[in-house]
């Protein structure tokens, strides 16, 4: 255990070493125009003390955006607008839910794709045409469209993270359902199976480390897309309204701890996944 | 060649006559099987010898429905090939265990049982015989990686015998293992095969193993594949390793070499 800890807090800690000094480095020349108008000279200390507790800096140093993220999770109701736990989880349902649409959608054209000759031939251009187009440039069509027609909240963002996320997903199960090798479908005909069990017998277990992989990539764009999805509607609530409204007022703080909130919403929900995968696989024999 | 060992009462589980399989490749035809006439008995054990694309894991195919003839006929337990394989007539052993990771040994062997629909009660048993069969006993709850290479065939073996067909096709399912393993398991199939009395078709590269396990020997040749000779052998039916020793052994391993000697002579 200590092994691999070790490592990874040697990293953290100089990641953080990095910030501090790229927060100096960024803020100096706003601390010394405050003191050239208020005409002191700053020593050196006091120039990274400042530097390291602006109101408004270019880079917040760690510390700030500690204090910003205690300050709206713990101290701060979980009903309030301005908890960013709300907020986390404005942005989880949002993201969980297209994460399962995705899926599914991933899945169900995965299936067309390896049992009819049309779709093989048909439907993978478009799927990776789809994710050529900007997720920026279509998201507020899909917001706008939807709320034309009455549809708003949860559905609409959710449906942009089921555009991304199910991408992924076809991909590797193409790739996991057509991965039981000519012999075993030659058995499986030795055995009289039909078309069904052989889907159920062979090629949905055969494609199990293929979906729970695309799953772990499907989740993290999903999130992407929650967040994508909240910028263009007004910034009323989820993480990304909080990254919109940060930048409206040049809350650089208030980014930043949305950001880093952002990120370890998607370590949890990655983890998730990652966890189901090593019980499935263990107690499958393939892990 | 030879007299035909099957009792006139008995019509034969496997007749070919004069079967064709040609492939359309992109460098024209290819004769895969040119003008073959088989007759297997019931009981008998059959092997399969000759060199690379001679067509013996072709025509073992064919009997199983897994290619289709393009001429000539081929019946098995008087049907179509193919009826023959939906009515289950086979127990098909590949040259690869292909035993399922994710399934137990049990669980591997119980698959065909399950998509032939078994009861739950008859699935156990037939696990627990056919493991017995193949001395897997105790080793139903493991999964294949725990197993040796040799233990793996054994199960798959197990598993091409637990819904009890009459017909056992095997296609060089000991041609991965090491001469001891190998030396061993074609014990232990002899046994099986007198215990069962079912039919065997077997595939093999090896002289010694073909001679060993078998009742009649088909000598194969390439291009186009096709039988060049059949061997009944003299060998009585209950035989250990020993009896590699004995003249008749040798005389007929001599056969078979020729056989393939000559057949190699027209490239």
């Amino acid at each position: 255990m200590m092994r691999s800890v070790f490592p990874v807090l040697a990293v953290v800690a100089v990641l953080i070493a990095i910030w501090y000094a790229a927060a100096v480095w960024l803020n100096t020349p706003w601390a010394l125009d405050k003191a050239k108008r208020a005409e002191v000279t700053l020593s050196t200390s006091d120039l990274i003390a400042d530097t390291w507790a602006q109101d408004k800096p270019k880079l917040p140093a760690p510390h700030q955006v500690a204090i910003e993220i205690w300050n709206t999770t713990v101290e701060k109701k979980i009903t309030s607008k301005r908890s960013l736990i709300y907020h986390s989880w404005i942005t989880m349902s949002a993201t969980v839910l297209g994460f399962a649409l995705g899926t599914a959608l991933g899945f169900a054209l995965a299936v067309g794709i390896v049992y009819n000759r049309v779709m093989d031939m048909s439907v993978m251009p478009w799927v990776i045409a789809s994710q050529t187009i900007p997720i920026l440039a279509i998201a507020p069509m899909i917001i706008v469209v939807l709320n034309a027609v009455g549809i708003s909240g949860l559905l609409p963002k959710a449906l942009i993270s089921m555009y991304l996320s199910f991408f992924p997903v076809v991909v590797g199960m193409v790739k996991g359902l057509r991965s039981p090798d000519a012999m075993q479908l030659d058995q499986m005909r030795t055995w009289n199976a039909s078309g069904g069990q052989e889907f159920i017998k062979l090629r949905l277990p055969a494609s199990m480390p293929y979906l729970f992989t695309s799953m772990k990539i499907a989740m993290a764009a999903s999130l992407v897309g929650a967040i994508v999805g909240e910028l263009p509607t007004g910034a009323v609530a989820g993480l990304g309204a909080r990254l919109l409204a940060g930048s409206y007022y040049g809350q650089t703080v208030q980014i930043w701890s949305a950001l880093l909130m952002a990120a370890a919403l998607a370590a949890v929900l990655v983890g998730v996944i990652g966890a189901i995968q090593r019980v499935t696989l263990k107690r499958m024999g393939l892990a | 060649m030879s007299e035909p060992t099957v009792p006139q009462s008995q019509p034969p589980v496997i007749k070919a006559s004069n079967l064709d399989l040609t492939f359309q490749t992109n460098d024209g035809p290819v004769h895969a099987l040119k003008g073959v006439n088989l007759d297997i008995g019931k009981g008998e054990f059959v092997s399969f010898i000759g060199p690379s694309g001679c067509g013996k894991t072709t025509f073992l195919r064919c009997i199983a429905a897994l290619e289709q003839p393009t001429g000539g006929t081929l019946t098995v337990n008087g049907m179509t090939p193919d009826d023959a394989r939906k009515a289950r007539a086979y127990g098909y052993v590949f040259q690869a265990a292909g035993l399922y990771p994710w399934r137990t040994i049990g669980g591997n062997i119980r698959l065909p049982l399950e998509i032939m629909g078994f009861s739950k009660e008859e699935q156990a048993k037939r696990v627990k015989k056919t493991l017995e069969l193949v001395d897997l006993a105790g080793f139903e709850k493991k999964f294949p990686w725990q197993l040796s290479g040799g233990m793996q065939q054994r199960a798959s073996i197990a598993r091409a015998l637990a819904f009890d067909a009459e017909i056992l096709l095997m296609d060089e399912p000991f041609g991965a293992l090491d001469e001891i393993v190998r030396d061993h398991l074609n014990e232990q199939l002899l046994a099986l095969w007198s215990r069962t009395g079912k039919t065997i078709g077997f595939v093999t590269h090896s002289i010694p193993e073909a001679v060993f396990l078998s009742t009649k020997i088909v000598v194969m040749s390439p291009r186009p594949g096709r039988i060049t000779d059949v061997i009944d052998s003299r060998l009585p039916r209950d035989r250990t390793l020993d009896i590699r020793d004995t003249q008749d052994f040798m005389d007929i391993a001599h056969r078979v070499r020729e056989g393939l000697r000559a057949g190699h002579a027209y490239d």
